[in-house]
């Protein structure tokens, strides 16, 4: 058996599907008031922060559930659902990893998460989230000798007020969306990231989340500020266990770039994707929204879905500076029954603003998939420009794969293009790589491969490597 | 408006002979559209140019009922020499003439027709407007294997006598099998802050060739709207040419059922807009079997204050492979207060297909006036010939020869 045939073996099955037999806290079930403010108090918040939730909260009430997109799914019954999980030892938080619970590290080892110091090689600084709650930051040492935070939210929270209530919601506010409000009412932890002016930051920052508990909900939020001058580039993975209920998971991310700082964001998503008759599996609703608030700043986004029974995300780009690009990569991969509903929205407001977008979709099995995105050129967004292009590749003909493109010029200084194109592998293709001996199937994922270069390239390679490969076995048996 | 409506639908019963149980499915549309109003931007097909608002703003005193009896010269001056052809004429939205003197009468048939309607599910308020107070509904058959000698013209013609009006017209087309109609709607208006709402179905049967060019070009304040629903069998083509420059605002919507295998569909579009118009095509194009085809080619060139849209669906059903769908939509943004917006949207549930979209805008290329202007050309000429071609590439796409030869004509492309 070659590597290849053995990886697959090891991941023919969700690898990632055991789940972690440990205690936890939880908050009642429900979503209330109360409920809210279990969640401030345990975390021992500040009062403007239980002030901001209930706030959220408030506005909460008053939205309505949206149903414009794709894919539809059964009623969610907000009120069924614990808001708050976390393992019992962590209620007072351990100082450093020798005092974790060892079963949280053994799920990371698991995971392939170098938590432990001996994985200093990998170089790669990470906080680990486990159901809702931060277990772990590694590297803090290194990065604190430049200046550089990186936490969970909570401790953000408590260390940094200043700069949590100086940024936090400027990006999203909690009178957003449905699923962003309901996050700025309920979340729970999520990494903070401050990168200090004139910084670049030695290393790869890296999230890994994971839902262990059944009936929870994860709702983190993420912020990252990068200020002037600064550079920052940052991983996140996801991982859930096997379970037959659907469950929900709406994140918040805020990114903030002060003029000539550059944030690369970066996530590989393999929540729990149901199985083949698509009982089970993640609600990926997740807001995603960076500012180029400076001049020549510059917000770059590169995703790979390939999990989660329903993906519906749009990472998106505000250029408000003067000369801002935005830039957005995304493949993402549905088979079986998963859905998805991705693309980006690139919103310009300075001048000289660039975008572009390169978006690639593979639909196989009963799946279905979208790509809805949004390029708005506003009046005042002198001299810019954007390119588009998405293509989709079909698998079979019981899945779909639609392009809903929005194209907004209102500024006739800027060029907008846009290209897109939905074809199937073609047999010429097929033939010529099986005539010079692959298999069908290694055929085509070295086909499919070749489509998604363009974007696997922007990966940090760490994750590239770990992409390419759930690319081929996220596609495993959907073809002949 | 409700009241309005209400008292203008009876007025309407009052003088036309409709039958009992049509006045009753009049009823029903009407308390339709009462219920659902003028669409919004609130629906997805209309998020780009707010219909509701645009009438509230230019005609706030619309009403509904137009006095038929008043007799209407026909102003002569208006037709089109260029061409033979055939002709039905409408003023203020009431039939004046049907002339079909170029043609074999025993092939063609009009019908008085009372009310086929469509009992497909429609969610488009306006269509319910249009069956509920259109007045006389005509359907013209032409018979099998017949082509028509000449062109027909329909023209829409408005005079001062009409203001603040909505006009409802509906016209059916069946096309046997074989026949083919080459079908211009010219538009030409003497009134101004009007709401034209047309609706056009056409059956093409096997074979049935339908080339539909609509050409709005003089300059006129009413708002129009156009809907074109048409299925297609076998074999059949369907091509649909829009000029959309004249109104203030125009909306032609275009819906093509393509039902028989080796059907295909043509739509090409132009926007020319200046001076504060506001014009959109629509279309959906449905790919319901194997091997059919179907190409989009709008180009916008706008002045000062326009706006344009263009949305436009490919939907390709799971039976429908082999489908080959096109949609290519292009801008010239001229003005700092012009815009564009597109939604070239593809919902593909077969996998043996080649869809594609492109979609691209911007202002003049500089290089290209430069290299003009460098062989002796002034800002201007260079412009407008930079423009003409970007134009004509459309035009050119008209397959008809003698009725592209006379677009070209009116555009100012040729003397």
């Amino acid at each position: 058996m070659d590597t290849r045939e053995k990886d697959i073996e090891n991941l023919k099955d969700y690898k990632y599907g055991f789940t972690t037999d440990i205690e936890n806290i939880k908050a009642p079930k429900g979503l209330n008031e109360n409920v809210i403010k279990f969640i401030s108090n345990i975390k021992k918040e500040p009062k403007w922060m239980l002030d901001f939730r209930l706030k959220a909260f408030e506005r909460f009430k008053l939205l309505k559930e949206p149903d414009w997109q794709k894919p539809k799914y059964p009623k969610i019954d907000y009120q069924d659902l614990y808001y708050y999980s976390a393992p019992k030892s962590m209620k007072d938080k351990p100082k450093s990893l020798d005092e974790l619970d060892p079963k949280l590290l053994e799920t990371y080892n698991k995971l392939g998460i170098p938590l432990q110091e001996q994985a200093r090689l990998n170089g790669i600084a990470v906080d680990a989230v486990f159901d809702s709650v931060s277990v772990a930051t590694t590297f803090k040492g290194e990065l604190t000798k430049h200046g550089i935070i990186f936490c969970s939210m909570s401790e953000a929270i408590q260390k940094h007020p200043d700069l949590v209530k100086k940024y936090l919601g400027t990006v999203i506010p909690s009178t957003d969306h449905f699923f962003a409000t309901l996050n700025s009412a309920v979340f729970t932890d999520g990494s903070f990231v401050y990168i200090p002016e004139g910084v670049k930051c030695p290393m790869e920052l890296s999230t890994y989340f994971r839902i262990n508990a059944s009936e929870t909900g994860q709702f983190e939020r993420t912020l990252i500020i990068a200020d002037k001058g600064s550079y920052v580039s940052y991983l996140e993975g996801c991982t859930a266990p096997m379970r037959d209920e659907n469950q929900l998971h709406a994140a918040n991310v805020e990114l903030i770039a002060l003029d000539d700082a550059e944030i690369k964001y970066s996530t590989v998503q393999n929540w729990y994707p149901g199985d083949e008759n698509g009982k089970g599996g993640i609600y990926n609703f997740v807001t995603k929204r960076g500012l180029c608030k400076g001049k020549n700043s510059k917000i770059s986004w590169t995703q790979v879905e390939t999990g989660s029974a329903i993906t519906w995300k749009y990472p998106s780009c505000i250029l408000k500076g003067d000369n801002s690009i935005g830039e957005f990569y995304s493949i993402a991969i549905t088979n079986n029954y998963q859905k998805a509903d991705t693309g980006t929205k690139m919103i310009h407001l300075g001048k000289n603003t660039k975008s572009k977008i390169i978006s690639k979709g593979i639909s196989a099995g009963f799946s279905d998939m979208t790509y809805r995105g949004l390029v708005d050129i506003n009046s005042k967004a002198k001299n810019s420009s954007n390119y588009t292009q998405c293509d989709s590749l079909l698998m079979g003909n019981k899945c779909g794969a639609h392009t809903v493109p929005y194209i907004k010029n209102k500024n006739f200084d800027s060029n907008v293009a846009h290209e897109a194109t939905t074809s199937k592998i073609s047999e010429e293709q097929l033939h010529y790589c099986q005539q010079r001996g692959l298999n069908p199937e290694e055929a085509v994922g070295l086909i499919v491969n070749g489509f998604c270069k363009e974007v696997l390239q922007q990966l940090p390679m760490e994750f590239a490597v770990e992409a390419q490969k759930l690319v081929g076995i996220s596609l495993e048996g959907s073809v002949g | 408006m409700k009241e309005q409506l209400k008292i203008d639908f009876n007025k309407i019963q009052e003088v036309s002979n409709f039958s009992n149980k049509d006045i009753e499915i009049k009823k029903s549309y009407l308390n339709k559209f009462i219920e659902n109003g003028f669409p919004n931007r609130k629906q997805e097909n209309w998020k780009f140019l707010d219909i509701n608002q645009i009438i509230s703003n230019n005609i706030p005193d619309l009403s509904f009922y137009n006095d038929y009896s008043i007799e209407n010269k026909i102003d002569s001056s208006i037709f089109i020499d260029d061409l033979e052809h055939n002709k039905i004429i409408f003023i203020n939205g009431g039939i004046e003439k049907i002339d079909f003197s170029y043609e074999d009468k025993k092939q063609i048939e009009i019908i008085e027709d009372s009310y086929t309607i469509d009992k497909s599910e429609n969610n488009n308020s306006l269509i319910d407007l249009n069956i509920a107070l259109s007045n006389k509904h005509f359907k013209i058959l032409i018979k099998k294997s017949y082509s028509l000698k000449k062109p027909l013209i329909i023209y829409h013609l408005t005079n001062e006598k009409m203001k603040s009006k909505n006009i409802n017209l509906r016209l059916d087309f069946e096309l046997e099998q074989n026949s083919s109609l080459k079908l211009i709607d010219f538009f030409s208006d003497d009134s101004e802050k009007n709401f034209m709402n047309i609706f056009y179905n056409f059956n093409l049967d096997r074979d049935a060739i339908l080339k539909n060019y609509k050409i709005d070009r003089s300059l006129n304040k009413n708002l129009k709207y156009s809907f074109n629903n048409i299925n297609q069998k076998q074999n059949s083509i369907s091509e649909t040419f829009v000029f959309s420059a004249g109104s203030d605002y125009f909306k032609n919507e275009i819906n093509c059922n393509l039902k028989g295998e080796y059907s295909s569909a043509f739509i090409n579009g132009i926007f020319s807009l200046d001076d504060n118009k506001q014009h959109e095509i629509r279309t959906t194009i449905n790919h319901l079997v194997e091997n059919t085809k179907s190409y989009q080619l709008i180009k916008s060139v706008l002045g000062k204050n326009t706006k344009s849209a263009y949305q436009g669906r490919i939907y390709v059903d799971s039976k429908a492979q082999k489908t080959d769908g096109y949609q290519l939509s292009k801008a010239i943004l001229l003005d700092e207060t012009s815009e564009f917006n597109a939604k070239p949207e593809l919902e593909i549930y077969a996998d043996d297909v080649k869809c594609s979209h492109g979609s691209a805008s911007g202002s003049l290329d500089d290089n290209s006036i430069f290299y003009l202007m460098s062989r002796g050309l002034n800002y201007k000429q260079a412009k407008g010939l930079l423009i003409n071609g970007f134009l004509l590439d459309v035009i050119e796409k008209i397959t008809d020869a003698e009725i592209k030869d006379l677009l070209k004509k009116m555009i100012g492309l040729k003397k």
